[in-house]
């Protein structure tokens, strides 16, 4: 029931919880209390004021994510659960990369590959150019690739956010 | 029906405790929740005034565990809370509806490090079932039903309400709603119908079918769907300690607790296993030993009311969302439809064979003269047989869990999950007052009653008689067995020098005595019983006796050990030539 996912990919978690203080720590708090670990986690509004959606994906097998979908049906903040299939799945993620830059031809390199990527650049200054990447994580680990080349000076992603497809 | 009033917070408080039906509050005051304590001060609720807060959190956890209604402790704010602590988490792990009230310091000085103040939101998040701070006064009334609703209901754990003093202070016009319900307390107790089936089925086929009990028959009241279930199949009934009591230990069919200190019958017999049918239990490393080892044969069958027990500890074949109860009468409504009484009697043979093989390996247990196997056996010749006996932990507990038969549910109260030390007198306190025309006594060790024995002057000033029994080893003897066999007799930190017992009862207002016969404790017990105020009574054992049958920490249930080195094995060759010798 819940093997959506290939062996040794990440399980997308997604939960509808209320919007209220306390509820990040209690889901937070619940992954280092039962030992699990998780990759990335992503919190933001809903189309309800009194909702917020969290985005979680997690390394493990079938039977560790079965525990965790338990364990956070107990949080009674915890409105709806779902293991989102990634195939029928509408995932992204933003990463702001700040490369080294530091000559012409480095610059006009990197220019070309923010756009094959789709990425745009967002900041420059004389020794780094600030890119923003949006797409599937998948995407976003193989700029990151290229960028290692470059060299980078620091970076930021937002973690997995995720959507089902259709109605 | 919606009633509306000009109340303060702490008067809204008291208010709804007293719809709740509250009729005694465990605590101590502080300075954070004085405002409550003052509306307290002419409430007809009663408050027992603790020694230490720990043994309020016990107190309400005994309370509840006897009479399945939610027990209630309160503290102050900073060190009153943070006393409550342990025996919090010992009732969330033994799921007993526990509801602390903590008195906080203001809002405004809420992170700012001010006198008193701990963060027992955070603290207690991953040992309550919930947590609640309300912000304004009115919040107070919806807090406390939800608290009540959640402590209760589905698989039952401790809630904590936080309440700052100024919520406390405020008034405000306070509505009073009898229906808030949570939309989403959510507990499946009826079980799937395709599920019950299977179950059904697969106990209906099974040639050797045990049954496992735990604590969860108890919280659901379902022993009597227990065993109509077990008599209908003859199926025989093993227990975790925490189901200790859920189904009469002095029926042909009760195999006693599974476990590192389980029986020699349980452990023995639920090896053997074809279909396990695992009720409100939850395949704990105590029950199980290695669980890997664990009914290697066995086809189980898991029910419990929390899934996410389910798959947890052990893989299992036929999952059941459900309550205990209402599972068991399915189970039994439908084996009953299709009964067609399968012939048991090869395992019930098998069984007679295991028991009989039992009383070998117990009489070969090395006793001394007044052995606690001794001291258990007469205690439940002695005691009615719907006296409560609470323990403390270490070996008292465990031969109390081997010993002592207990014959009505919720009338053995321990503490299984924490192994909390110090539990079981306020614990048998807390009982006393639900059942005050009930006979309480602590099983106690000496090292644990250390921990808690200065709520003797609590039990005497709060006119709550019961009956302590001192298994008085001057050891800290469960951790001096484990280092007698496990690191070579050296006794590191275990030998206690104790104070006079019987003075320290005396001295507290209570009776004391000392005793060195079966005889003298069923005269002991026999004054207790009549005695208006709590009897310690110090029975002084052998410092290092140990208690068996255990299985060694990692092993699994068959490497079951009867002696310093008596394995079965080595007793099954020890009877194969006393029968040789025979013939
Ligand atoms: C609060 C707490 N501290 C430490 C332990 C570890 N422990 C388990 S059993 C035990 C010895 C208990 O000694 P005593 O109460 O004298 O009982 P006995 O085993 O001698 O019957 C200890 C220290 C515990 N369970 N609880």
């Amino acid at each position: 029931m819940l093997s959506v996912n290939d062996k040794g990919e990440n399980y997308i978690v997604s939960i509808l919880v209320e919007n209220k203080p306390g509820v990040l720590y209690r889901v937070s708090n619940l992954f280092r209390r039962r030992n699990f670990n998780i990759e990335s986690i992503s919190v933001g509004p809903t189309e309800k004021r009194e909702f917020s959606r969290m985005t979680i994906t997690l390394n493990g097998d079938d039977a560790t994510v079965e525990q965790l979908v338990k364990q956070l049906a107990k949080i009674i903040d915890v409105v709806k659960i779902s293991l989102l299939n990634p195939k029928n799945t509408i995932l992204r993620e933003l990463a702001l990369i700040k490369l080294y830059a530091k000559d012409s031809r480095a610059r006009s390199d990197i220019l070309n590959y923010a756009q094959i990527f789709k990425g745009k650049i967002v900041d420059t200054t004389e020794d780094a150019m600030t890119v923003e990447v949006v797409g599937t994580p998948d995407k976003i680990n193989a700029f990151i690739k290229i960028a290692l080349s470059f060299g980078i000076k620091e970076m930021a992603r937002t973690g997995l956010t995720a959507l089902e497809r259709g109605g | 029906m919606i009633s509306i009033a000009k109340l303060s917070g702490a008067q809204a408080l008291i208010e709804s405790l007293k719809k709740e039906g509250v009729e005694v509050i465990f605590g101590l005051p502080g300075g954070a929740i004085l405002p409550v304590y003052d509306v307290l001060y002419d409430s007809n609720i009663r408050h027992v005034l603790v020694k230490h807060e720990q043994s309020a959190a016990h107190m309400a956890d005994g309370y509840a565990r006897v009479s399945g209604r939610p027990g209630i402790c309160m503290a102050t704010s900073g060190p009153g809370a943070t006393n409550l602590v342990t025996g919090i988490a010992t009732a969330y792990m033994d799921s007993s509806p526990l509801i602390a009230v903590t008195g906080q310091v203001a809002k405004a000085m809420i992170g700012k490090d001010a006198f008193q103040e701990a963060d027992i939101m955070g603290i207690t998040t991953s040992i309550t079932k919930y947590n609640f701070q309300p912000r304004t006064a009115s919040e107070v009334p919806k807090v406390v039903r939800l608290a009540f609703q959640l402590a209760s209901s589905g698989r039952p754990g401790p809630i904590l309400i936080d309440l700052s003093r100024d919520v406390q202070t405020e008034v405000d016009e306070i509505s009073f709603t009898e229906n808030i319900g949570f939309s989403r307390l959510k507990h499946n107790i009826v079980p799937h119908p395709l599920q019950v089936e299977k179950a059904a089925s697969m106990l209906l086929n099974a040639e050797r079918p045990v049954i496992l009990a735990g604590g969860g028959v108890i919280i659901s009241n379902a022993w009597q769907q227990l065993l109509a279930l077990a008599e209908l199949l003859m199926v025989p009934v093993a227990t975790t300690l925490m189901g200790k009591g859920c189904f009469p230990e002095n029926h042909p069919l009760s195999l006693g607790v599974v476990g590192m200190h389980g029986t020699y019958e349980a452990n023995k017999t639920i090896l053997e296993a074809d279909v396990l049918l695992a009720v409100g239990c939850r395949f704990s490393d105590r029950t199980t030993c290695n669980v890997s080892e664990f009914c290697p044969d066995a086809k189980i069958i898991h029910v419990d009311v929390d899934a996410s027990e389910i798959g947890k500890n052990r893989k299992v074949d036929v999952p059941i969302v459900g309550d205990a109860g209402e599972t068991l009468s399915k189970i039994y409504d439908m084996i009953v439809k299709s009964l067609c009484r399968k012939e048991k009697s090869l395992w019930l043979k098998r069984i007679e064979e295991i028991r009989s093989e039992s009383e070998n390996v117990y009489s070969s247990i090395q006793e001394s003269n007044l052995s606690p196997i001794k001291i258990l056996k007469e205690l439940r010749e002695i005691l009615p047989y719907d006296a409560i006996v609470t323990t403390e932990v270490g070996q008292n507990q465990m031969w109390a869990s081997l010993y002592f038969k207990v014959l009505k549910p919720r009338t053995f109260i321990t503490s299984g999950g924490l192994g909390t030390m110090g539990f079981g007198f306020p614990a048998s306190l807390g009982a006393k007052v639900a059942k005050p025309d009930t006979p309480v006594l602590d099983i106690a060790g000496d090292g644990s009653f250390m921990m808690t024995s200065n709520m003797l002057v609590t039990s005497v000033n709060e006119n709550i008689p019961v009956m302590v029994v001192i298994l008085n080893n001057s050891m800290l003897g469960m951790v001096a067995q484990w280092q007698r066999l496990f690191y070579g007799r050296r006794y590191s930190a275990v030998k206690l020098v104790n104070p006079d017992f019987v003075k320290i009862a005396e001295a507290c207002g209570a009776m004391g005595v000392r005793i060195g016969s079966l005889e003298e404790l069923k005269n002991a017990i026999g004054q207790a019983l009549k005695s208006e105020v709590t009897t310690v009574i110090d029975v002084p054992i052998s410092p290092e006796e140990d208690v068996f049958p255990m299985v060694p920490p990692g092993k699994g249930l068959k490497a079951m050990i009867y002696g310093a080195l008596k394995t079965s094995s080595a007793l099954a060759k020890r009877s194969e030539r006393l029968k040789e010798m025979m013939d």
